[in-house]
């Protein structure tokens, strides 16, 4: 080696050295910067539990959970008419929309994953997610209420269910992606039919992830105020049927805060914090069910 | 280069290639053309292969070896936009004919693929599969057929303890060869591998050449392979495959020592491209 390339060298393993120390810097000036702002994202999160812990603990008491609500300016009673409400709804809703959604998610992605219908059902599944939820009441009381005559608790599931319907149809449709093509290869290869090969590999694969993605559904359906608003209006009563008007917890939420009573208010601060504890609690399900599964 | 290939599709001769008439064809290739869309990936082959030996494709990458392959249990019609021109016969019957019915067609041929791929359950569900599509539920006879199946894949010894364990729990080579078993254990009458060795180390690849040539005494087996040696080993007849045309088919010992064609001999020779 000639000396000039030498020094070439040097100076090449020099700035090497400078180069990588600035690295390991900004590296982990970087990472803390990361972990900062993570952490901040985390306080609003956290000042929003505190504060239903806070504000909804002193009302909860098992009472809450089978009384009706008290008259405005009354104390006492529960709001167990609107959990029961709230599940009758969002279960309405899930019968509805999961069947409906898991078989267009196998249709698109197993039976026609080219056709342009498909195409066209995936884009508006998509443009369905983000419509506002309070569209969907609006278009359930047009479709429901108009026609029986009657806020009920079906109309509130219909509302709900055309909330959860994208969703679980492209959950599904990602669940049945998710499935390596090798296991359909495999079945068609020995000969199987379409109909065995959807049904007995594909989607015992899928299932897991299909199930988690339902629940999530599940899940968002049950915070929803504005489409059950609409729908099934709300009741100081137990519902003796689907067919009358019916309590939920987000509606209840939603009429005791605005109300001038302290005792109302704080009634609602603990509906609040039920509602949440029942979300957070299918969502935990739903991980501790399914997501092992499919890893 | 493509004009070249484009000019020489002339020049094959369109009567079937058939290396020796002392062997029964059993797969019949008559002037066949595929495509992709509009993307001709296989000109104008014409060859027939022979019942219950052992006939290996070669080539370079991309020559159109698998998408053969795949035609022979019509597996490329589950992609979309193919097409196909010319045909083919297996026992001497259209496997195009509109009186065929493709589940029949595919229950005829066992099919191992690249990667092997075991269904994520029991070893004994992974070899009855093609059993249990079929409706045959016996107890006994599935029984039977597990043990016959992995005894003759040289897997039995070896796993016979756990059979209702998860097959996605055996080694690589175990997999493939359970592959192999499953895909043999309704009895078809022809094998089709693609690359049944490529991510499989020394040893296990021995094991599954010497099941290739036991089993060929019951099954016409048609092999895809990149390795010569394996070719060699294995295989009775030779298909060299290039920019989806059929070069060269012959005894495999001729192709080895005296091919024809100049690209044949490149190629074998490693001095390709
Ligand atoms: N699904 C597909 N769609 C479009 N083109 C394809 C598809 N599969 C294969 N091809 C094309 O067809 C040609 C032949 O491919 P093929 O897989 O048959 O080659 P091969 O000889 O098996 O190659 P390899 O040795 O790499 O497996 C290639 O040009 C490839 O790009
Ligand atoms: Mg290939």
């Amino acid at each position: 080696m000639r000396p000039n390339s030498n020094t070439a060298v040097h100076f090449f393993l020099n700035h090497e050295k400078k180069t990588s120390l600035f690295r390991l810097w900004s590296n982990q000036f970087l990472t803390v910067l990361c972990v900062l702002f993570s952490l901040f994202t985390l306080v609003p999160l956290f000042s929003l539990l505190y504060l239903l812990i806070k504000k909804g603990l002193p009302l909860l008491h098992f009472s809450v959970f089978t009384k009706l609500p008290p008259p405005p300016g009354l104390h006492g009673g529960g709001f167990g008419n609107a959990i029961v409400g709230t599940i009758t709804m969002v279960g309405i809703a899930t019968l509805l929309s999961a069947p409906l959604g898991i078989l267009g998610a196998i249709y698109i992605s197993e039976y026609a994953p080219h056709s342009s219908l498909t195409a066209t059902v995936r884009f508006i599944a998509k443009l369905l997610t983000g419509i506002p939820s309070i569209i969907c009441g609006a278009f359930a009381f047009a479709l429901v209420v108009l026609h029986t005559g009657e806020f009920s608790a079906l109309a509130g599931g219909v509302a709900l269910s055309i909330l959860m319907l994208p969703t679980i149809l492209l959950t599904s449709e990602q669940a049945l992606i998710g499935v390596p093509s090798s296991y359909r290869d495999a079945s068609y290869g020995l000969g199987a039919t379409p109909f065995q090969t959807i049904w007995c590999i594909v989607l015992p694969e899928a299932l897991p992830a299909m199930m988690m993605g339902m629940m999530l559904a599940v899940a968002r359906a049950a915070g929803e105020t504005a489409p059950v608003l609409f729908t099934a209006l709300f009741s100081q009563q137990w519902a003796s049927s689907i067919m009358e008007p019916t309590a939920s917890l987000s509606v209840l939420i939603y009429n005791f805060s605005a109300l001038p009573y302290h005792y109302q208010v704080q009634m609602a601060w603990t509906a609040s914090l039920v509602l949440v504890a029942m979300v957070t609690g299918i969502n935990i399900l739903a991980q501790l069910l399914f997501r092992r599964k499919f890893q | 280069m493509n004009q070249q290939i484009k000019n020489s599709t002339e020049q094959v001769p369109s009567e079937v290639m058939s290396p020796s008439s002392d062997m029964e064809t059993f797969i019949k290739v008559i002037n066949f053309n595929f495509f992709y869309g509009k993307k001709q990936t296989l000109f104008n082959i014409n060859f027939a292969i022979p019942t219950k030996h052992v006939t290996s494709f070669i080539g370079p990458s991309g020559s159109g070896k698998s998408t053969l392959l795949r035609n022979f249990n019509r597996m490329n019609e589950l992609l979309p936009g193919v097409r196909h021109e010319g045909d083919i016969a297996i026992d001497g019957k259209s496997i195009f004919d509109a009186s065929i019915e493709i589940i029949a067609l595919r229950r005829r041929i066992g099919m191992v693929f690249q990667k092997s791929n075991p269904f994520p359950r029991s070893i004994y569900e992974n070899v009855v599969f093609p059993l249990r599509i079929m409706g045959r539920n016996k107890r006994s006879l599935l029984n039977e057929t597990v043990e016959r199946s992995l005894r003759s894949v040289a897997l039995w010894d070896e796993v016979k303890d756990r059979l209702h364990e998860n097959a996605l729990g055996l080694s690589g080579g175990q997999m493939q060869r359970l592959c192999i078993a499953r895909a043999i254990s309704s009895q078809p009458e022809i094998l089709l591998m693609d690359e049944p060795c490529s991510a499989l180390d020394p040893i296990a690849t021995a094991k599954i050449e010497e099941l290739i040539v036991e089993l060929k005494k019951e099954f016409t087996i048609v092999i895809v392979t990149h390795s010569m040696q394996q070719a060699s080993r294995v295989s009775d007849l030779t298909a060299f495959f290039n920019f989806g045309k059929l070069i060269e088919f012959d005894h495999t010992h001729r192709i080895f020592t005296a091919p024809i064609e100049k690209q044949t001999e490149d190629y074998i020779t490693g001095r390709f491209g």
